[in-house]
């Protein structure tokens, strides 16, 4: 019985590709364990643009300065994003909102700090409460009024960004003076907001491969009615990812905040979203639920980190930057699908 | 349906006299108008394989679902090990004892062999997951009931038809299930991998701790595995023999006596 003598309908159909023969060397068989790995490809992908640049424009690159800026300013925030989005993505849904809640988190800590007269910690709680409330509502419509969660996010999404604008005069704001000294930790400090992803990714690491919140997770997206099936309250995985991205996005846009010292109605918004969920998928999570990996987004995100400022550094002007950034997106996720078939093959 | 519902009673098994495990009296189930059941009693003795039959749209489906606590009876009585129960859910009804397997078997295609068959039931340690042990655990299991498949590591998506079946099988079976429900465990499998949930049916039949129910399609598998077959016809059990005492021609016979019934019903409706 150990043949495969069908494949199951939901599994990616790879065709078979060109899968290696025979008695593989140290070297191939070290290959072909890392090529099994789903994070593999963006790893490479990573390294590939690493030493490029690094090589390349060696000593701008290089400098501490700049890679201080590559993985603290640029690259965290994608990170911390990007790892809330993997978890929805992995139980089949979407927060397109995130960033207008990056938004107007540091607008709620600002006003309760310098009109309503809150101390700085609370007032900063509560601006990562405010996170998990999006989180709820977003859950609430898309779970128990049965919307789809792109629809959801988009329209809470909106709703935030209005109420932003509406509250904040569309101008920017200074830090409140007492939590200059606290922002520090959260993100002004140099390296702080890539200390902050990295242990955020190892957290959710944790999360998604050794307890029951990750595999169930993985369940609601995987097969929705076995995993109802089997017992496992699916609406209740799905707030709770909601919940976690929404707290993260409320997490960044402090730290964003912070970090540039004023918080600016301009910062958040679709862009680091959209950057946050393409990490994620560069990385190797499926748009369609069921798969999904947190060091895959960590590298995914430092790949497009490295991309973007890369360019920056190439001197390749504002103009056709994006031009750039959009190619590089679809040839890395070329590779990536290129070698998910290679992978499929291998396993089998 | 007036008792509350008992728990687990591993007492309860002798409680009743006639040694039937499980029983479902004067079960009727109506949606709307439509009567999909109509005062059904079935019963299933300790140990047994019980194999129920019938046409597309005879009220198999329902009343599995009556039976695994899916859905309530509109009227009628369920009776597990001498006790009147009232099933609430799916959940309860499995922490009575009472498991079923599906026919979209309720595997997760992403997750491992044994994180499949530790679903909802999960080892864990300081709130983190003791894969080893759940992986150590699941391989006895496997190997105890003879399933074979080539790692508990494998993802779920990676095994054949019968695998799967055999997956979801064992996972109802190591959960301690005193009934187990298996609604066409044999649909859409091929002969080889049929053979092989026979086997396991087979097998799980002689260590004689669970008492089974199947529905089928296939007379000649039925009367091979089954010790006792059970005929379910427009809502009501009209048949009921042990399996050495009748044959695939009786069955047959009983079959194209309803189709014959149901075209002159139409031809009737036709002329009218």
């Amino acid at each position: 019985m150990s043949e495969i003598t069908e494949r199951s309908p939901q599994a990616v159909a790879p065709p078979p590709g060109p899968a290696p023969r025979g008695a593989p060397g140290p070297v191939r068989a070290a290959l072909n364990a890392l090529a099994r790995q789903r994070e593999a490809t963006v790893f490479v992908i990573a390294v590939i643009l690493l030493l490029y640049f690094g090589i390349k424009y060696n000593s701008t690159f290089v400098s501490q300065t700049n890679l201080a800026n590559l993985l603290s300013e640029t690259a965290a925030p994608i990170i911390i994003l990007s790892i809330g989005e993997v978890f929805l993505l992995i139980c089949g849904e979407i927060d397109l909102s995130v960033g207008f809640v990056y938004m107007l988190s540091p607008f709620l800590m600002h006003y309760l700090i310098d009109f309503y007269g809150v101390p700085v910690v609370p007032a900063i709680i509560i601006s990562l409460l405010m996170g998990l409330v999006v989180g709820w509502s977003n859950g609430f419509l898309t779970v128990t009024m049965g919307l789809p969660s792109f629809i959801t996010t988009l329209g809470t999404g909106f709703i935030l960004w209005g109420i932003t604008l509406t509250t904040s005069h569309a101008y920017p704001a200074n830090i409140p003076v007492g939590a200059v000294g606290i922002g520090r930790w959260i993100g002004a400090a140099p390296w702080s907001q890539f200390i902050w992803a990295c242990a955020i990714t190892a957290i959710f690491y944790v999360v998604l491969n050794r307890t029951k919140w990750g595999l169930y997770t993985i369940a609601t997206g995987g097969n929705l009615l076995g995993a109802r099936e089997s017992g496992i309250k699916v609406g209740r995985i799905k707030y709770g990812n909601f919940m976690i991205i929404g707290v993260l996005g409320a997490l960044v846009g402090l730290q964003n905040a912070f970090y540039t010292q004023t918080i600016d109605p301009s910062a958040g918004g679709y862009q680091p979203m959209f950057y946050a969920v393409t990490a994620a998928v560069i990385g190797g999570t499926a748009m369609l639920g069921g798969q999904g990996t947190v060091i895959g987004a960590f590298l995914g995100s430092i790949v497009l980190a490295t991309l973007l400022n890369g360019i920056d550094v190439a001197g390749i002007s504002a103009n056709p930057l994006d031009i750039v950034f959009g190619a590089a997106i679809l040839l890395s996720m070329i590779a990536n699908v290129r070698l998910a078939r290679l992978r499929a093959a291998g396993r089998n | 349906m007036t008792t509350e519902p008992v728990p687990d009673a591993p007492a309860s098994a002798t409680a009743d006299p006639s040694g039937d495990v499980l029983r479902v009296e004067h079960i009727s189930k109506r949606f709307g108008v439509v009567r999909a059941l109509d005062d059904v009693n079935l019963h299933l003795v300790q140990g047994e394989v019980l194999g129920l039959l019938g046409d597309n749209g005879a009220g198999k489906s329902t009343l599995i679902k009556i039976m695994c606590g899916f859905q309530p009876p509109t009227s009628g009585r369920i009776i597990l090990e001498g006790q009147e129960i009232t099933l609430k859910s799916v959940d309860h009804a499995r922490s009575l004892g009472i498991d079923t397997v599906y026919q979209d078997l309720a595997l997760i295609n992403e997750l491992t062999v044994y994180h499949n068959m530790f679903l909802n039931r999960e080892r864990t340690r300081w709130s983190l997951l003791s894969n080893r042990s759940m992986r150590k655990i699941a391989q006895e299991q496997l190997d105890r009931i003879g399933v074979n498949i080539p790692s508990v590591d494998a993802e779920v998506a990676k095994l054949s038809g019968g695998q799967r079946q055999a997956i979801a099988v064992a996972r109802a079976v190591t959960s301690n299930a005193k009934v187990l429900l298996l609604d066409e465990p044999l649909a859409a499998m091929g002969a080889k991998e049929g053979a092989m949930i026979l086997e396991l049916v087979k097998d799980l039949k002689r260590q004689g701790q669970v008492s089974i129910i199947m529905i089928m399609h296939n007379y000649g598998q039925a009367l091979e595995i089954c010790d006792r077959i059970n005929l379910l016809q427009h809502g009501e059990i009209t048949f009921d023999k042990q399996a050495k005492d009748t044959s695939v021609q009786e069955l047959n016979d009983i079959v194209i006596e309803e189709y014959r019934r149901a075209l002159q019903e139409q031809k009737r409706q036709k002329t009218a």
